[in-house]
């Protein structure tokens, strides 16, 4: 089955020009004249839109694309342009490659578990066989309020072995373990995130899941189709372009990982280095060595790969959707 | 169609099981909101001292709320004041922006619409932050990094907000109504301020709500383009303090780290469960409708 035209916020970007089309205006143009008077006069609100967005968009992203074609000239303290060399730099730069893999390794195992969770959570929620389902639905919401700042530096207290409740856990089962050591800083990073942004997925599926008419359900009981079954034939099918939305911002979130490990490089330095992730690199690149140029390029390098990433899934979950 | 009123119309037996499952993950959810509740009773000391889940010897709330607003002339207020700007200029800003360009699409069949919506779309999947320093370098050169402009003006732009009410607007104003208004002599903004902003309205607290959100717990941007301590959101504030604990000089401040926290998340947290029935619905605005 495959996703009626309900379109919560969450099914939509990928039906944003179809039902732009069919929905919008409504009147289509009267014949021999194409544009009424008062249509054109869209602009009025969408152009102050669109004249911030030029400036903080798409401005950003010309001046990027052209600064990455130059080189500084360290004795001259001038410019040279270099054509495509900064980009055959950041291809095979150790640095940038190691942080690359590190948000992938990221993307595939967190992501999973982060939409499952939601999955379940908005499945269970959405069942009508819990006790106290709104309470639910608005706690684990809520951590999606709190500043990332402000979670990155509870969550960094907790983990410490001083005080918080990595000390506490540790003492109560006798183990050893520090969240904030080598191994086992990336899967901390992971929680952080994982808490932060569950119940916002699971928001995005519950909304959806609100989207299934009745009779479908009163169908499908009179098929005789248990609980399971409904939620495998019915449930999952309707979540699809609720899942491939929540993947796709997945993916950009993902690729984008600054704030966490930049705030807990204050805690420890020594494990996260200044290209642990390709945002930090390219912030490191230009806060700390002042290489704008390059650091523009691993940028537009970091933002082609996630659009690449992006379009492939979505790709793949539109064509999922036309089977 | 008709909307669900029960969650499931073969109305199944409430599971003690699923029940005590989803608590594990309410607890997941909710133990770092008390281990920063209860850690903000406690004396930088106690904070050492104590189980995480657990009071302190002392109950120091009350002192450490008064020396995290007046520490260092009280700059912590002063970083409040700043969230407050970015936030009632920046998200109030950005969601008038996305209401009038969300109607604008939505109602109006104007040359050149397809194009804006292709322009859109193709640079929302830029990741933001592979703008940010491209931006920082053109603020620079423009004279604007360093200034409240340099966070007000990109915190103007809210994609997701003018997506949302692309499709709310389309459905919650009635052409018939415009059609109406423009016989009556209205003019297309009057028009706008007096009829549409009102039928937009649940749209409007949603996409404000999460305009309010971005701003308020905006980092990145604020690290990168303020140098100066006095222009600071209470995220890079915060992290500053987090960061004195370490270094040569060392003067940990936990104590008004955890304190400054709650402070910071408390307004938010009280929005979002107050203004709960408003954003629950628009968000599943284009659902009701098939």
């Amino acid at each position: 089955m495959a996703v009626k035209g309900g379109g919560t916020v969450s099914q939509g970007v990928t039906q944003l020009e179809s039902r732009g089309e069919t929905r919008g205006g409504a009147r289509s143009p009267a014949p021999g004249r194409r544009w009424s008077r008062s249509d054109t006069k869209g602009w009025i609100f969408v152009g102050p839109f669109l004249a911030v967005f030029a400036l903080t968009f798409l401005a950003p992203i010309g001046y990027a694309a052209y600064l990455s074609l130059f080189r500084a000239q360290a004795f001259f303290g001038t410019t040279e342009f270099v054509g495509l060399d900064n980009y055959v730099d950041v291809f095979t730069d150790d640095k940038f490659w190691d942080g690359s893999l590190r948000v992938l390794l990221f993307f595939v195992v967190q992501v999973p578990i982060m939409l499952g969770l939601a999955l379940v959570a908005a499945l269970a929620i959405d069942s009508a066989r819990l006790y106290a389902s709104s309470f639910f639905r608005l706690v684990i919401f809520l951590p999606y309020a709190v500043p990332g700042v402000v979670a990155v530096l509870m969550w960094g207290f907790m983990y410490g072995t001083n005080f918080g409740l990595a000390a506490d856990l540790n003492d109560l089962f006798g183990t050893s373990i520090a969240p904030l050591s080598k191994n086992w800083m990336l899967a901390s990073i992971a929680n952080i995130v994982t808490w932060e942004f569950v119940g916002y997925n699971m928001l995005i599926f519950y909304s959806a899941l609100r989207t299934v008419p009745d009779d479908i359900y009163e169908a499908a009981a009179l098929d005789g189709a248990g609980a399971m079954r409904t939620v495998l034939s019915i449930k999952i099918p309707a979540l699809r372009g609720a899942i491939l939305i929540a993947t796709i911002f997945s993916i950009i979130g993902t690729f984008q990982l600054f704030n966490e490990p930049n705030i807990l490089r204050t805690l420890e330095p020594n494990v996260i280095t200044t290209y642990y992730t390709p945002n930090l690199y390219a912030y490191n690149l230009s806060f700390g060595g002042q290489q704008y140029n390059y650091s523009a390029t691993v940028a537009i390098v970091m933002g082609l790969l996630t659009a690449v990433i992006a379009y492939a899934v979505q790709l793949r979950g539109t064509r999922e959707a036309m089977k | 169609m008709t909307r669900r009123v029960s969650t499931s119309p073969l109305a199944p037996r409430r599971s003690p099981l699923l029940t005590v499952l989803m608590a594990l993950f309410l607890i997941y959810t909710l133990v770092p909101l008390v281990w920063l509740i209860l850690s903000a009773t406690k004396t930088q000391a106690d904070l050492f001292s104590s189980p995480g889940l657990w009071v302190g010897d002392h109950f120091a709330f009350f002192s450490n709320v008064h020396d995290t607003l007046t520490y260092r002339d009280g700059i912590f207020l002063r970083w409040l004041a700043n969230t407050l700007l970015y936030v009632v200029v920046g998200a109030g800003g950005a969601t008038l922006l996305a209401t009038a360009a969300g109607y604008g699409l939505a109602k109006y069949r104007f040359p050149g619409r397809r194009a804006v919506f292709a322009v859109i779309l193709g640079a929302v999947a830029v990741p933001g932050t592979a703008l940010a320093v491209p931006t920082f370098l053109m603020f620079s050169n423009m004279g604007l990094t360093n200034t409240v402009w340099a966070i007000i003006i990109p915190s103007l732009i809210s994609p997701f907000g003018l997506y949302l009410m692309w499709v709310y607007a389309a459905d919650a104003v009635p052409d018939e109504l415009l059609e109406a208004a423009r016989i009556d002599g209205a003019g297309e903004i009057r028009i706008f301020f007096t009829v549409v902003l009102r039928l937009l309205a649940p749209g409007i607290v949603t996409v404000l709500l999460f305009a309010v959100v971005s701003t308020w717990n905006n980092y990145f941007l604020p690290l990168i383009m303020l140098s100066e301590p006095k222009l600071y959101p209470l995220t890079v504030g915060l992290t500053q303090w987090s960061g004195q604990a370490t270094g040569a000089n060392a003067q940990p401040v936990y104590n008004l780290v955890v304190t400054g926290s709650l402070l910071t998340i408390a307004p938010l947290v009280i929005a979002f469960i107050l203004l709960q029935r408003f954003w629950q619905s628009g968000l599943s605005a284009g659902s009701v409708k098939q």
